[in-house]
């Protein structure tokens, strides 16, 4: 992010932002509520363009894409997980897993399962999502993040409505996904989640406050 | 982004994978992805409609309602003529034909046939054919009918016979005001005398003939018929020792104005002992209430599918709204527009198509039972009327869909993520 700004109105969501995230990172996000770092998330989620400045992706400005651009690159390159969750009430979590494949490329039971199973919860893969637990929807959530292999998975508040133990299970998807070079960006008040990442940067009103890689690499700032 | 993990990289990078994953679906052949795509859309829309059927009943009865009423009507309509001109035929005759100027006081039955002969059997519901002779009966006069009493009853169901129609030899049937005259009763006998002009060598002599009959019923019409005595064409010949001359022959047939105009003005031309009439009134009569009568049920139909149409756009942008969270996700996950009207659409055109299936075969019950109780008859079935019930159910359901689900498409996906 190269002097990236979001404006609504008279509020400055983000204020001139110089971020950059390696590919591989695992980066937590974390900061009060309002500090803007939804209004990051969205952007490099490509679900938001920023009133001024850069986005690089790939070498690729973002800010400039159209919104079927967008789209596109949320399919082809970004992995979400919601603290809500988000899955679709009427199809069963394979089912959920498969939606992904198919807006991305080809839809196969069978690959969806074995996600499913790595996260845990081949047995469940035929349950509705209001037959499975918190942590299972959670991790249902996971799976189909990183079906289509994708280069970022961002994460807003994954652990948010999770107890102790699903919490540990998802903080170790994140290390196994993390290990094999998936790019984490997550967004977090839980300072256990935040400690997970290998870098913190901190958002307060809009602007980078701090941010662990200025010691590591000695770059970013805001 | 510079790649500072370069290490890690054990497996794949994801970019790769991606993009392997894409490009393989394409080298592999994309008849295999698009038939698991088409497998997945079918699996997510059924999903949604049996999963959330308690969501999708109310568009649902309103579409089986709307498609119900339009199969019925639309049977009823083009039954309608069938069904009227049944009725109208049970007012009587619609032409009839009387000896020209050439038969010299009578038709034949060849004239008659020679008519008949215009007219499609599908058209003619019945013809009776009249031989009047005045006779007497102890003196009085009386004017008596040899009828195909068998025709007679098929074009005249309006007649209302105390008693029984002649169906032996020696039987008559006799109008209400004729029986009064002669005091006659249901079983009694009377003899009917016919003066009969012989010729012999050159003169003319009167001879008498007389038959007698057995009262079989009385007639009541309300009309002229009960100023007569009704005997088969059989008796009459026993009667006239002589081969019938018709005076008049009654033709129900089941056609328009226009036809029946065709088809007088044909045998006017073809059979020149027998001049045709229509009978203006009653053919006049049943073009206006039959023309009147679709109009209604064209009109009712239009409304009762634009009432199915505003009660599914009305569920459909419930529908929409109360799912843009998921279309919020959908999008999330790279569902391009195309995509979401695909899905919405989808899951509206199979409630149209099942309403619609429903409702055509409702509908030939709901027209079979208007039939049954307003026509006294059974309908037609039209197996057209499936498919054209069920493309209307789903242009109907396609229109309602349309701004809703144009709408679904502008929801912004970043709303999922600010969990708004």
């Amino acid at each position: 992010m190269k002097n990236v700004s979001k404006i609504y109105g008279e509020l400055r969501a983000l204020d001139n932002v110089n971020l950059t995230i390696e590919q591989g990172e695992w980066v937590a996000i974390m900061g009060p509520s309002g500090s803007g770092k939804s209004t990051a998330m969205n952007i490099i989620g490509c679900m938001d363009k920023p009133t001024s400045g850069e986005v690089l992706l790939d070498g690729q400005d973002i800010a400039k894409l159209g919104r079927r651009e967008l789209t596109e690159i949320r399919r082809d390159k970004i992995g979400l997980i919601f603290q809500q969750f988000h899955l679709i009430s009427y199809l069963t979590a394979v089912e959920n897993v498969m939606v992904a494949q198919y807006y991305h490329s080809l839809p196969d039971e069978a690959e969806a399962l074995e996600a499913l199973e790595r996260v845990g919860l081949a047995d469940r893969a035929k349950h509705l999502p209001s037959q499975l637990s918190g942590g299972e929807q959670q991790r249902v959530c996971v799976a189909r993040a990183l079906i289509n292999h994708p280069e970022i998975i961002l994460a807003d508040e994954p652990t948010g409505n999770l107890d102790e133990q699903n919490e540990r299970i998802v903080l170790d998807l994140f290390r196994q996904l993390h290990s094999e070079g998936t790019t984490l960006v997550v967004v977090t008040h839980d300072a256990e989640v935040g400690a997970s990442a290998e870098r913190i940067i901190t958002l307060e009103y809009g602007r980078v406050t701090s941010d662990n890689a200025d010691t590591k690499f000695g770059k970013g700032n805001g | 982004m510079t790649d500072k993990r370069q290490t890690v990289g054990t497996a794949r990078t994801q970019g790769q994978a991606a993009e392997s994953a894409r490009t393989q679906g394409q080298a592999t052949g994309t008849a295999r992805t698009q038939a698991a795509r088409r497998a997945m859309y079918f699996r997510m829309i059924t999903a949604s409609f049996a999963r959330r059927f308690s969501r999708m009943v109310v568009a649902l009865l309103a579409i089986i309602v709307g498609a119900t009423v339009l199969s019925g009507l639309v049977t009823i309509y083009y039954d309608m003529p069938r069904q009227m001109g049944m009725q109208f035929r049970s007012y009587g005759a619609n032409m009839i034909l009387v000896p020209s100027d050439s038969a010299q006081g009578g038709m034949t039955r060849a004239d008659i046939d020679q008519a008949l002969a215009q007219v499609s059997n599908d058209e003619l519901v019945g013809v009776s054919t009249y031989h009047y002779e005045n006779c007497t009966i102890n003196a009085s006069p009386l004017v008596v009918a040899g009828a195909d009493l068998e025709a007679t009853r098929a074009t005249s169901p309006y007649w209302y016979v105390t008693g029984e129609w002649p169906d032996e030899p020696g039987e008559v049937l006799v109008g209400l005001v004729e029986a009064d005259f002669f005091s006659l009763e249901v079983g009694d006998t009377v003899t009917i005398t016919h003066t009969l002009v012989a010729s012999d060598d050159g003169r003319s002599a009167l001879e008498e003939s007389s038959v007698d009959f057995v009262v079989s019923g009385l007639l009541d019409t309300g009309g002229s018929e009960e100023e007569y005595f009704f005997i088969s064409n059989d008796d009459m010949a026993r009667l006239t020792q002589a081969e019938p001359s018709y005076n008049i022959a009654e033709l129900s047939i089941q056609a328009d104005a226009e036809r029946l105009e065709a088809l007088s003005e044909a045998i006017s031309q073809e059979v020149p002992n027998v001049t045709p009439q229509l009978v203006k009134r009653l053919t006049t009569s049943e073009t206006t209430v039959l023309t009147k009568l679709q109009a209604l049920v064209f009109l009712v139909t239009v409304v009762v599918l634009a009432l199915t149409m505003i009660c599914v756009a009305t569920t459909m942008t419930a529908v929409v709204t109360e799912r843009r969270r998921e279309i919020g996700l959908r999008k999330a996950l790279g569902a391009s527009d195309k995509s979401i009207v695909l899905e919405f659409m989808g899951e509206g055109l199979l409630q149209g198509a099942l309403g619609g299936l429903i409702g055509a075969g409702l509908g030939f019950g709901f027209a079979q039972l208007v039939s049954t109780n307003v026509f006294n008859s059974s309908i037609t079935f039209r197996p057209l009327l499936i498919p054209i019930t069920v493309l209307a159910a789903l242009v109907v359901t396609g229109l309602a869909c349309a701004l809703p689900v144009r709408n679904a498409t502008t929801v912004d996906p970043a709303l999922v993520l600010k969990g708004e």
